[in-house]
C-alpha cells in the first residue's frame, strides 16, 4: 500500500508535508511461521513524526467517525508534545480498550476515512497512534486511574465480558455503580480472546484491559453461563437494579451442503477457539488438540475467514481461501486481505463450494467447487454471484473451515421471559436507548446487531451505560433535546421520502 | 477454583468425584452436563451430571479414564481443586408421568441415567432399570439404581454378574411383553445405537444422551454437531438428549474418533513424563 501521495501540495501548507509514517512489521515469510504479533508498532520518533501530521482541525471530522467519540486531535497533540501519559489518560476518558482498538478497529472506514488530510494524501494514522499511547502505558506502568464517582448504591449486572460488556461495565463503574460481569467462558474478553488470533491481538493485552476494568471496581465472574447457571430473571431477583445483555453473536452458521459433518470440517469459531482460547497451537503443551491439515480450504471472505486462514497457515498448512464473489466485495479489512496475500494464502475467488467429499473413515478428502460470475446487484448492493454451469471441479483438501457468519445463540434468550426477539433470534433493543422489551434490561453488541465490529460493540456499551445511568436515576432515557433531534431527523427523512 | 470434596475409585479406570460448585448445583437438573478444566493448560471436558446436591452445593461426576485429561483428573482427590467448573449445560430431561419407563445404562452411562431415573420415579413412573457392563468390575451403582427402581435388571457381557447377555436382550423382552411407555438408553455410542435398533420396531420412544466432542459447550463452536432426523443439531444447546430413532449414530461415533492420534500422543507423553505437566513444555 503506498504511504506517499504524489498529489500537489495544498496551497497554504501550515506544516511541512510528511508522508504517513509506515509501521514496522514482521517480514511476511517470518511471521507466516509464528504466532507473534504481525505489526510491531511505532517507536517514539515514529509516533512524534506521525502526530505532527495532524492538522488539529477546529472542527475535527475524525471524531464524528469514531463510534465512541474519542477526542482524537487532543490525544494526538499530547503525543506530539511528548506526553504519552497524558495522551493515554485522554484516550481512557472515552475508551476502555485503547490497546485493542488501536489494533483491530477498521479505522480506514471510520476516523481515518474522514481525516481532512486524506483528501489530498494519506490520512493521519490515528489507530497506530492510539496503539502507541496504549503500548507506552503497558511498558511504563499505569498512568493513574480515572476519577470514580461516589457510590450510587445501585448494582448493575452485565452479561458477557466482550467489548460491549466490558465497555459498559467500565463506564458504569466510573459513574459510581457496583457492576458485576458474568462471563460464560473461563477467560474474560469474549471475541477478543476466543476469536481474534494472538498475531493480531496478543492475549496479554486483552487481559491487561480486563484487569484495568477490574481496577475500577468491576467484578468479573467467570464460568457463569447466563441462561443456564442463572437466568436473567434470577439476576433481577438477586439484586441487580439494571441488566445489560451483551452475550455476543453465538452459533456458527454452516452452508447446508453435503459433507459438512465430515471429520476435518470446522466452523471458523471452533478452529479459532481451539487455537486462541485453548491455545491448541501449542499442543501438546496445552491439552486441546487441533487438526492441522496439509491443505486447508477456508470458506468466506470476512475478517474471521482471514483470521482462520492465517492461523491454519501458521500451523503449517497450504491454505486456499474460497470466496464466491471477487476481491472487491470481500467484507474483510483491506489490511487483513493484504496481510493474508503477503503471507501466502491462495485466493480462489469467484468460487463456491457445492459439496465436501470424504474417505471411508469419514475424513475430508476433497471439496467440490463451482466457478461463479457476477450478475446483477442484490439487496446488499453487491453484484450477485451466479454459478457457471458445468464448471464443477474438485480440490483435494484435508481440512475445511467454514466461515460464513453466525446466528443468534438461543441459550440466554430462550430462558428469559418477556424479551422480544427478531425473526432471526436477535434481541430487539431501541436504537437510541438500547432498552429491550423487558423492564430494566438493556442489550447491545452482536446479540442485537448480528456479527459486527469490536468498536461498534464498544459504542453500544457506552450507550447502554448512559441509558442505564438515566434509568437508575429515574430520568427519562432520552433528554428532551435528544428526543427533538431524533424527531427532527425522522421528519426530515419522511419529507425526503415524500418529495421523491 | 472448585474443590474436590470426595473421590471414590470404582475400578482401575472408573472413578467418582464430588465437586464443590454451589452455583452449578443450585441450577442443576437431571439430564444436564458440566464442562470442567483441570488447570491452566487443560482442555474443556464435558461430563454428564451423575448427581447433584443443592443443599451441599455439590455436583457428582463419574468418569472413565481414557485419555490424558481423564487420567490426570483420576490422580486428583479430596483437597485438590479444579481450575474451572461450568454448568449446568444442555436442556434438562423432560420429566413427567409417562407410565412405565425403562432406564438402561451401559458402563459409566449408568451414572447419568441415575438422576433421570430418580426424577422419573419421583414423578410417579414405574421405573424398570437395566444396569449393564462388560464385566462385574465395570458394573456401576447397582445399589443406587436398585433403590429408585421398581425393578432392576443387571447384565454383563461375560456373565460375571447378573444375566450373561448384552443390554439389548432384556430390552427386547420388555418391548415384546409390552406396556413400556418410554425408554432411556445412555452409554457408549455403540450401546445406544443397538438399543435404538432393538426398540425401533416396537415404536417405543427411546431417548439417548449424546456425548460428542465439545469445546465451549454453549453453542459457540459447533464441534458437537450431530445429525438427527437428517438435520444438523448441536448437542450442547439442542441436546444432549435426542430421540434415538432419529440419531445418526455412525456419524456420532466417527466424529468421536477425530482426535484419536492426538489423544494418544498426549497420553503417551504424559505417561513418559510420569504425569508431570511441566515436562511437556
Amino acid at each position: 500500500m503506498p504511504e506517499v501521495s504524489n498529489d500537489k501540495p495544498e496551497r497554504k501548507p501550515k506544516r511541512p508535508k510528511l508522508p504517513r509514517t509506515a509501521i514496522p512489521e514482521q517480514p511476511a515469510k517470518v511471521r507466516a511461521t509464528n504466532f507473534e504479533e504481525v505489526s510491531l508498532g511505532y517507536d517514539e520518533q515514529m509516533a512524534l513524526t506521525e502526530a505532527s501530521r495532524c492538522l488539529q482541525c477546529k472542527r475535527p471530522k475524525c471524531v464524528l467517525g469514531c463510534p465512541v467519540g474519542i477526542d482524537i486531535p487532543a490525544f494526538i497533540k499530547l503525543i506530539e508534545e511528548g506526553d504519552p501519559a497524558a495522551a493515554i489518560a485522554k484516550l481512557k476518558e472515552t475508551t476502555s480498550f485503547p490497546a485493542v482498538c488501536g489494533r483491530v478497529c477498521p479505522q480506514e472506514e471510520q476516523c481515518e476515512k474522514l481525516c481532512i488530510l486524506g483528501r489530498k494524501q494519506e490520512p493521519v494514522a490515528i489507530g497506530r497512534l492510539e496503539r502507541y499511547a496504549a503500548d507506552w502505558e503497558a511498558a511504563n506502568g499505569p498512568s493513574g486511574k480515572p476519577e470514580i464517582a461516589a457510590s450510587k448504591g445501585k448494582h448493575v449486572g452485565v452479561v458477557g465480558s466482550g467489548p460491549a460488556g466490558v465497555t459498559c461495565a467500565g463506564e458504569l463503574a466510573k459513574m459510581g455503580y457496583d457492576v458485576t460481569i458474568y462471563e460464560a467462558l473461563h477467560k474474560p474478553g469474549g471475541v477478543l480472546v476466543y476469536g481474534i488470533p494472538e498475531f493480531r491481538l496478543p492475549k496479554d493485552i486483552v487481559q491487561r484491559e480486563c484487569d484495568y476494568v477490574e481496577s475500577l471496581g468491576v467484578e468479573i465472574k467467570l464460568d457463569h453461563v447466563i441462561g443456564r447457571t442463572m437466568t436473567v430473571d434470577q439476576m433481577a431477583e438477586n439484586g441487580h437494579d439494571a441488566i445489560f445483555l451483551a452475550n455476543g453473536a453465538g452459533l456458527p452458521a454452516f452452508m447446508n451442503i453435503p459433507g459438512e459433518n465430515l471429520n476435518g470440517v470446522y466452523s471458523a469459531n471452533e478452529f479459532l477457539t481451539r487455537s486462541n482460547l485453548m491455545k491448541a497451537y501449542r499442543f501438546p503443551e496445552y491439552d486441546t488438540p487441533i487438526k492441522v491439515g496439509k491443505k486447508v480450504a477456508v470458506i468466506g471472505g470476512g475478517n474471521v475467514a482471514m483470521d482462520a486462514a492465517r492461523t491454519a497457515l501458521r500451523l503449517g498448512a497450504e491454505v486456499h481461501l474460497i470466496y464466491r464473489r471477487s476481491r472487491e466485495e470481500m467484507p474483510a479489512r483491506n489490511e487483513e486481505i493484504h496481510h493474508a496475500e503477503e503471507e501466502g494464502i491462495i485466493f480462489d475467488l469467484l468460487t463456491n463450494p457445492t459439496q465436501i467429499l470424504g474417505d471411508q473413515e469419514g475424513w475430508v478428502e476433497e471439496i467440490e467447487v463451482v466457478d461463479m460470475e457476477l450478475g446483477e446487484p442484490d439487496a446488499s448492493g453487491r453484484r450477485r454471484p451466479v454459478p457457471r454451469e458445468g464448471s464443477e471441479r474438485r480440490i483435494p483438501v484435508d481440512v475445511v473451515i467454514v466461515s460464513v457468519g453466525t446466528k443468534a445463540n438461543p441459550l440466554l434468550t430462550k430462558s428469559t421471559s418477556g424479551l422480544e426477539l427478531t425473526g432471526r433470534g436477535n434481541i430487539v433493543a431501541d436504537e437510541h436507548t438500547l432498552l429491550t422489551s423487558k423492564e430494566g434490561v438493556f442489550a447491545g453488541g452482536d446479540i442485537v446487531t448480528g456479527a459486527a465490529t469490536v468498536i461498534l460493540a464498544m459504542g453500544a456499551g457506552k450507550l447502554a451505560a448512559r441509558s442505564i445511568d438515566r434509568y437508575l436515576q429515574g430520568q427519562p432515557l432520552l433528554t428532551p433535546e435528544e428526543e427533538e433531534a431524533i424527531q427532527a431527523a425522522s421528519d426530515k427523512a419522511a419529507e425526503t421520502a415524500a418529495a421523491k | 477454583m472448585y474443590k474436590i470434596l470426595d473421590k471414590v475409585d470404582y475400578s482401575d479406570d472408573v472413578y467418582m468425584q464430588v465437586i464443590e460448585a454451589p452455583a452449578v448445583a443450585a441450577a442443576a437438573q437431571p439430564g444436564q452436563f458440566i464442562v470442567l478444566r483441570i488447570h491452566e493448560e487443560g482442555e474443556r471436558i464435558p461430563l454428564t451430571i451423575a448427581d447433584f446436591d443443592r443443599d451441599k452445593g455439590t455436583i457428582t461426576i463419574v468418569v472413565q479414564a481414557i485419555g490424558k485429561s481423564t487420567r490426570h483428573l483420576q490422580k486428583l482427590g479430596k483437597g485438590d481443586s479444579l481450575a474451572n467448573f461450568i454448568g449446568p449445560l444442555g436442556i434438562p430431561s423432560e420429566i413427567e408421568n409417562y407410565g412405565t419407563v425403562v432406564c438402561a445404562g451401559g458402563g459409566v452411562g449408568v451414572a447419568p441415567v441415575y438422576p433421570i431415573a430418580r426424577a422419573l420415579k419421583e414423578a410417579g413412573n414405574k421405573v424398570i432399570s437395566i444396569v449393564a457392563a462388560r464385566n462385574e468390575k465395570l458394573l456401576l451403582w447397582q445399589d443406587k439404581m436398585g433403590e429408585i427402581s421398581d425393578e432392576l435388571i443387571v447384565t454383563t457381557d461375560d456373565g460375571s454378574c447378573g444375566r450373561h447377555c448384552l443390554v439389548t436382550e432384556p430390552l427386547q423382552e420388555l418391548c415384546e411383553t409390552g406396556g413400556i411407555d418410554l425408554i432411556y438408553a445412555i452409554g457408549p455410542g455403540i450401546m445406544m445405537k443397538f438399543c435404538c435398533k432393538t426398540t425401533e420396531p416396537f415404536g417405543v420412544k427411546t431417548i439417548v444422551s449424546l456425548n460428542s466432542i465439545m469445546v465451549d459447550g454453549t453453542g459457540m463452536c459447533g464441534a458437537c454437531r450431530v445429525s438427527v432426523g437428517g438435520e444438523t443439531k448441536f448437542v450442547c444447546v439442542d441436546g444432549p438428549e435426542f430421540d434415538g430413532h432419529q440419531v445418526d449414530f455412525d456419524l456420532l461415533m466417527s466424529r468421536q474418533r477425530q482426535y484419536l492420534s492426538q489423544e494418544k500422543e498426549s497420553l503417551d507423553l504424559y505417561v513418559e513424563c510420569g504425569g508431570d505437566q511441566r515436562c511437556l513444555k
